[in-house]
């Protein structure tokens, strides 16, 4: 059984058919990059995978280690190992990182049947995580990401990650704004966190981070459809000749879950 | 052709007050004080209690408040004693001092009853008593028309009170609803610091009216913190006004957490009455059920250099309704004023409703003078972000909330009282204060 399997995947934002039958299959210590041009429906799956509210599944279906993913709610995806790191990062004024990230690290860890870690603990934790990111330990004791510069927000989006240590993690855009310091930092934070246990996929738009985290597998989206796969070699090909000759391409025809 | 013929209707309430007024006796009183009810008295005949029609109450009616024959609470013999909690501590129930209840004041501060006072040594009081607070509206006249106890406090020249004076109001009606015409009267004596905290409570879910009013005088250079803490019963009724007079150089801090009360009307008046003078305003007003909380400010800036910071947060939930009306005042001699207020509201329910108006009446040239105000929802967006993390819809909308409030509750400096703050935010998150 694969971790993901996503089988004829149709949704809508806002009334307007954004993906048109995605099929894409996941397991445990791959890293997928998914790749593809303004607009053709990358950041719309990254959020429909979390569970966003307002992106309607018309269609199709997503299994999670064998459950119906689209079933549970947000929070309960989070829980059972999803973790999102958002594009565009929300700012919490008055509540901090760490109160934050405690409460849901300690709500995850009731849901899997763990005792709740005890601040002493959970500091020790904090610690070692963001030296792991390379994030600076006062930038997480302030309000969530409020006043944090881009690559703040991006850094403190892996730091959660590092924190939560998620089953499968979805970066939706992380590269975007960074300039090429920060998104070493990032990227190399991202790498520490790759692990035989943890499946990642990658949206972007560059092929830029894909020099940083290396993918096992990389798929090109086109008007919400998967229209080619390949290898790293792959990203490459897209650098040189861009987009516009992957947009006349028939979508891949559905492949059967491993 | 028939005559129409005007009759005045009294209201329950203008009966039972008015009845109050005749057969109360108090002989030993000094004339003044004697004065100051009748004319109170005879203002309140004059003006009424105020209707919707009035540009000051146009969302607030207070007919509920009309209906009800309201009496003043019997004398009480000595209470029970309670361990008094720690610092200085001045209760009242159902508007008449518990002696029983309360502590010792610090050496050097004056804190004991008015009524105490006007008997005692009533010239200290007569300087400022209906002085500061003068035509106000039938509530304010009401009360000093019934004007017999409340708390005085007076922080002597150049002291400095570390820990915080606290006034609670307690209701507990025996006989039937019970009115309570509290009156406060706070002296700040030039270059004293203090803080005060004045709570409103009451047992839940009984009928009761609490009708306060506040005087305070700030002399030069005199910092106070006043907190205000109303906690009442939902189904009682709370109208208070507080009347401030800033000398040279003062500072005043007011916090207004307003959490309970059917109806809610608070009315904070601060004059700013010479150079320099500094007030900052923080209010929370946190409504759910058919709450009607109404808030109104006036900052009257009348000498140069004042600054005035204003910031008032309604959350609102249920049916609730709220009101927010600042106005700020900028005298022709008020030059280099510097003026800012904010008003933000949050909606948490479809049904609730919140009034803000701001408004600026500026008479002199050069000042700084900003205004905004805001009515809302919950962000999606945070709240999915939360929920990303596996934190839970109704946890995340708390923290939310929490988050929300957290620039004005930040402000409170007495921790005890901030934890109390946040726990009626409804923070319902394990690990306490985020």
């Amino acid at each position: 059984m694969a971790l993901l399997e996503i089988e004829n995947l149709h949704a809508n934002v806002a009334g307007n058919e954004i993906l048109r039958g995605v099929d894409l299959t996941v397991d445990s210590g791959e890293v997928h990059a998914i790749m593809g041009p303004n607009g053709s429906g990358k950041s719309t799956l990254a959020h429909v995978l979390a569970g966003r509210p307002g992106y309607e599944v018309t269609q199709g279906r997503v299994l999670y280690k064998g459950q119906d993913l689209l079933a549970m709610a947000p929070e309960i995806r989070a829980r059972e190992g999803i973790f999102l790191a958002f594009q565009y990062p929300v700012e919490i004024p008055g509540v901090s990182n760490v109160y934050f990230l405690k409460n849901a690290l300690n709500a995850i860890r009731k849901h899997r049947g763990l005792s709740e870690l005890d601040a002493f603990d959970f500091l020790s934790l904090v610690k070692e995580k963001a030296k792991l990111v390379e994030i600076d330990e006062e930038l997480v004791k302030r309000p969530v990401n409020e006043g944090f510069s881009g690559g703040e927000k991006k850094r403190n989006e892996i730091f959660q990650m590092a924190i939560l240590d998620p089953t499968l993690a979805v970066l939706d855009e992380t590269d975007s704004g960074l300039d090429i310091d920060a998104l070493r930092i990032v990227a190399s934070g991202v790498n520490s966190l790759r692990s035989p246990d943890r499946a990642m996929i990658v949206v972007t738009h560059y092929q830029r981070l894909l020099n940083y985290i290396i993918p096992d597998f990389l798929h090109v989206l086109v008007e919400g459809r998967i229209v080619r796969e390949g290898g790293k070699e792959l990203a490459l090909e897209l650098e040189e000749k861009g987009y516009a000759w992957l947009e006349k391409e028939p979508p891949l025809p559905a492949v059967p879950a491993r | 052709m028939e005559a129409v013929v005007e009759e005045t209707v009294r209201s329950a309430l203008e009966r039972s007050l008015a009845d109050t007024f005749r057969e109360r006796r108090s002989p030993r009183d000094p004339e003044w004080l004697v004065e100051i009810r009748r004319d109170a008295m005879e203002r309140l005949t004059e003006i009424g209690f105020p209707t919707m029609r009035q540009e000051e109450w146009k969302y607030t009616n207070v007919a509920p408040i009309l209906k009800t024959a309201f009496v003043s609470a019997p004398e009480e013999g000595p209470r029970r004693v309670e361990e008094p909690r720690e610092g200085t501590q001045l209760v009242f129930i159902n508007g008449r001092h518990a002696p029983d209840l309360s502590s010792t004041p610090r050496d050097g501060v004056q804190v004991g009853s008015l009524r105490h006072l006007l008997t005692a040594e009533p010239e200290l009081a007569r300087p400022h008593l209906a002085r500061i607070a003068r035509d106000g509206n039938a509530f304010a006249a009401a009360n000093a028309a019934f004007l017999e106890d409340g708390a005085f406090v007076r922080i002597p020249k150049g002291a400095a009170v570390p820990e915080p004076i606290h006034l609670v109001f307690l209701s507990e009606p025996v006989f039937g609803p019970t009115m309570s015409h509290i009156r406060n009267l706070i002296v700040s004596e030039p270059g004293s610091q203090a803080s005060v905290v004045e709570t409103y409570i009451g047992t839940a879910g009984e009928l009761y009216f609490t009708n306060a009013v506040t005087e305070v005088a700030l002399g030069d250079g005199a910092i106070l913190d006043h907190y205000k803490l109303e906690r009442e019963s939902t189904s009682a009724y709370h109208v208070a006004t507080m009347e401030v007079l800033q000398e040279r150089d003062s500072r005043l801090t007011s916090h207004s957490m307003t959490f309970g009360g059917a109806l809610v009307r608070n009315d904070l008046n601060v004059r700013l009455a010479a150079e320099g003078a500094d007030c900052t305003l923080n209010g929370l007003f946190v409504g759910s059920g058919n709450q009607h909380l109404d808030n109104h400010t006036l900052i009257d800036h009348a000498k140069p250099h004042g600054t005035s910071r204003e910031l008032y947060k309604g959350i609102m939930d249920g049916k609730s309704r709220g009101v927010f009306h600042g106005k700020i005042i900028v005298r022709p001699d008020a030059q280099k004023t510097d003026a800012m207020q904010t008003n933000k509201n949050l909606l948490l329910s479809r049904e609730a409703l919140v009034n803000s108006t701001p408004a600026l009446e500026i008479f002199a040239d050069d000042v700084k003078c900003r205004h905004g105000s805001t009515i809302g929802q919950l962000d999606a967006g945070a709240l999915f972000y939360l929920r990303s993390r596996g934190i839970g819809e109704r946890e995340a909308r708390d923290l939310l909330v929490y988050a929300f409030a957290s620039d004005v509750s930040s402000r409170i400096r007495i921790a005890p009282l901030r934890a109390l703050v946040e726990e009626h935010l409804g923070l319902r998150l394990p690990g306490g204060g985020a």
